[in-house]
């Protein structure tokens, strides 16, 4: 079984150089320049926080929200962790960029023929041995990219070494069901843009619980309907055949009398 | 010209308007595409078209399987006369939502990949099949009417054969999609402000649906009775009007309970946007309605039904883009308005519908329906004995 692919990035070693997004940038053929915040042409981005580098990108969910929610099926979790999409299967509905929890998917508004954009995990890259671009740029360590098991167990031996440094928690670790990108701080997460009150369990579900009930609707309710129309269907009849008797005794009747 | 200036009325000039600035807006959207003509924005990437197009327009067109499911289901056949004019309308209403739906999808043209590609895990996925099943079912359903001004009376036969299955099965798709178009946001805990997120989204929008569903029938009577000058069913119109008190009240109750349950009461009075856009949506909505339509006396008169529907139905679109856009803007961090390019489309859909409701008016038997067959026959055979027997005599 492949084992499953994760990138650590290490808030306190970022010293905001930007190779990673230049790196993403030429390995993804996207246009080229700085950019503060993602966009359909950067996968990555940093933002600053009062000399806090956060680095953004696609948190490749383990249960990914968006890959639940679209419609064709245009996204697909990999068995290495890479959540990639399908531009020849997508319809535009952008269901995608509405569910996802962390905001991350971009759209190409200006084009008539519009993508979805985001972080590929640069999985053509991992499945042939290599690392990612930006991990393999990043000079000071921040991010690190290895097995998910491995790296979270090296974040929290990070964190039990320097308790006074770091914050006591792995972000990502299990944000809505888990993430392969996990991020440690010695600034609290709310103080830098992270959402903080996901919920740890996977969201899917939650759209599976309504959705699941389907079946049982078409047949209960169907039955049910056929039900309710077969008795009052039933009552008209007889009430018809009541009145068309009764017709025919006072018809008899008035002939009779002639 | 001088006839067609003549026939030329404000209301006519205002929808050339309307229709023109409609035109230029759909020109910019597909040629510019939707960065051009929208306000959306990758945080905030559904819009008026989603919330008012979509999740309104199905909801407006509920009338459609209310009423189908009175006559048909219920058997109540003292609604027969407005069954085809709120059929038309329901199927006018899908019709123009799966329009609209192209102005709003990227990429328009594979629209269709729905219907090979399935994701059974995605509840736009089954939007997507109920809405388009359901279109159809409505299309048969209205078919008779189309098929009567062209004398088709065997395919009609047909058509009349299988109008039960059809009936039940339009009964069921409609009460699958429009929970679902509700259950579209169950995927948004955390985006979705706390006084409209709640697991019960998709009870919420199908009773919401089936309430707008009896404001909506009456609303078109009255204005198809004063466009076309026909009578009004006053009296069955006062009857749905009994439907939609009780639906309200259900509804009021079950979100009050539902707030109770998720400790979300004292949000109601957190002097936030939200709030004033909840209780707005509620007043109009929901507890006026329900405690005018509560007296006989409002629901037996003709202004006081028609205002109370127009509330209803005001609160019900109310509703909709509250979850749609003000629930959603707190978490987006990033305020939306749609563009004038935005609501002249949605203007020109709706007038467009109004349009095609007004030439199949003129056209087709909508009004002219059949008779009454469970008593009048009888009735009729008698005098015609009684008759014969005066003769007789």
């Amino acid at each position: 079984m492949t084992k499953k692919k994760a990138m650590l990035i290490d808030i306190t070693m970022c010293i905001g150089c930007n190779s990673c997004q230049e790196a993403c940038k030429t390995t993804n053929n996207l246009a080229a320049g700085e950019e503060k915040a993602l966009s359909a042409t950067t996968y990555t981005a940093l933002n600053e926080y009062d000399g806090v580098f956060v680095r953004r990108m696609c948190q490749h969910c383990i249960d990914p929200t968006c890959a639940s929610v679209c419609p064709v099926g245009a996204f697909t979790k990999t068995p290495e962790g890479p959540v990639l999409y399908d531009e020849d299967k997508c319809i535009g509905c952008r269901y995608c960029m509405q569910a996802c929890p962390f905001q991350v998917p971009r759209y190409e508004w200006s084009s008539t023929y519009p993508r979805i954009q985001k972080c590929v995990f640069c999985h053509e890259r991992i499945t042939k041995g290599l690392q990612p671009a930006c991990a393999e740029a990043c000079q000071v360590g921040a991010t690190k990219f290895g097995d998910r098991d491995e790296l979270l167990k090296e974040a929290a031996e990070r964190i039990k070494a320097e308790p006074s440094k770091y914050v006591n928690r792995i972000y990502g670790q299990q944000e809505v069901g888990g993430t392969s990108i996990l991020y440690i701080t010695s600034v609290p997460f709310e103080k830098l843009g992270f959402k903080t009150e996901l919920q740890t369990a996977a969201l899917p579900p939650l759209t599976w619980n309504a959705l699941s009930k389907v079946p049982s609707i078409v047949t209960v309710g169907g039955s049910l309907l056929y039900g309710i129309w077969w008795i009052t269907n039933r009552r008209t009849e007889v009430q018809h055949h009541e009145l068309r008797q009764r017709e025919m005794e006072k018809g008899s009747n008035g002939n009779g009398n002639h | 010209m001088k006839r067609f200036l003549s026939q030329l009325t404000f209301w006519k000039t205002l929808a050339g308007v309307i229709l023109l600035a409609g035109a230029y807006s759909t020109i910019v959207r597909f040629f510019g595409g939707l960065g051009a003509a929208t306000n959306l924005s990758d945080e905030f990437p559904w819009g008026l078209w989603i919330g008012f197009d979509v999740l309104c327009g199905v909801g407006l067109a509920a009338g459609g399987f209310t009423l189908a499911g009175i006559v048909y289901i219920f058997n109540v056949k003292r609604f027969e006369p407005i069954i085809r004019p709120t059929i038309l309308t329901a199927f006018l209403g899908y019709v123009l939502v799966m329009f609209a739906l192209m102005f709003d999808l990227g990429r328009p043209l594979q629209f269709w990949h729905a219907i090979i590609m399935w994701n059974p895990q995605s509840v736009m996925f089954e939007v997507a099949w109920c809405v388009m099943l359901y279109t159809s079912v409505l299309a048969l359903e209205f078919s008779p009417v189309v098929l009567e001004k062209f004398h088709m009376e065997k395919t009609k036969k047909f058509v009349k054969k299988i109008t039960m299955p059809l009936i039940i099965v339009g009964v069921l798709l409609s009460t699958l999609h429009q929970s679902s178009l509700g259950s579209l946001y169950l995927i948004v805990p955390d985006k979705l402000y706390a006084l409209w997120y709640t697991p019960y989204l998709p009870v919420f929008f199908y009773v919401s649906a089936i309430g707008v569903g009896c404001a909506m029938i009456i609303f078109e009577s009255f204005l198809s009775s004063r466009a076309f000058n026909r009578g009004l069913e006053l009296d069955l119109l006062t009857e749905i009007a009994r439907v939609a008190v009780m639906v309200l009240g259900v509804l009021m109750v079950m979100k009050v309970v539902d707030l109770a349950d998720r400790h979300a009461l004292p949000l109601l009075f957190k002097p936030r946007t939200e709030t004033y856009f909840y209780w707005l949506e509620m007043i109009v909505g929901i507890i006026v309605p329900f405690v005018l339509l509560a007296q006989r006396r409002v629901r037996e008169n003709q202004t006081g039904l028609f205002w109370c529907a127009a509330m209803m139905i005001m609160g019900f679109v109310l509703n909709r883009l509250n979850i749609s856009i003000t629930g959603m803007e707190g978490w987006a961090g990033k305020a939306y308005f749609p563009s004038w390019m935005e609501i002249m489309v949605t203007i020109s859909i709706v007038t467009a519908g109004f349009i095609v409701f007004a030439l199949a008016a003129k056209y087709l038997p909508l009004f002219e329906h059949e008779k009454p067959h469970v008593r009048v026959k009888p009735e009729a055979e008698w005098i015609e004995d009684l008759r014969s027997v005066s003769q007789l005599n």
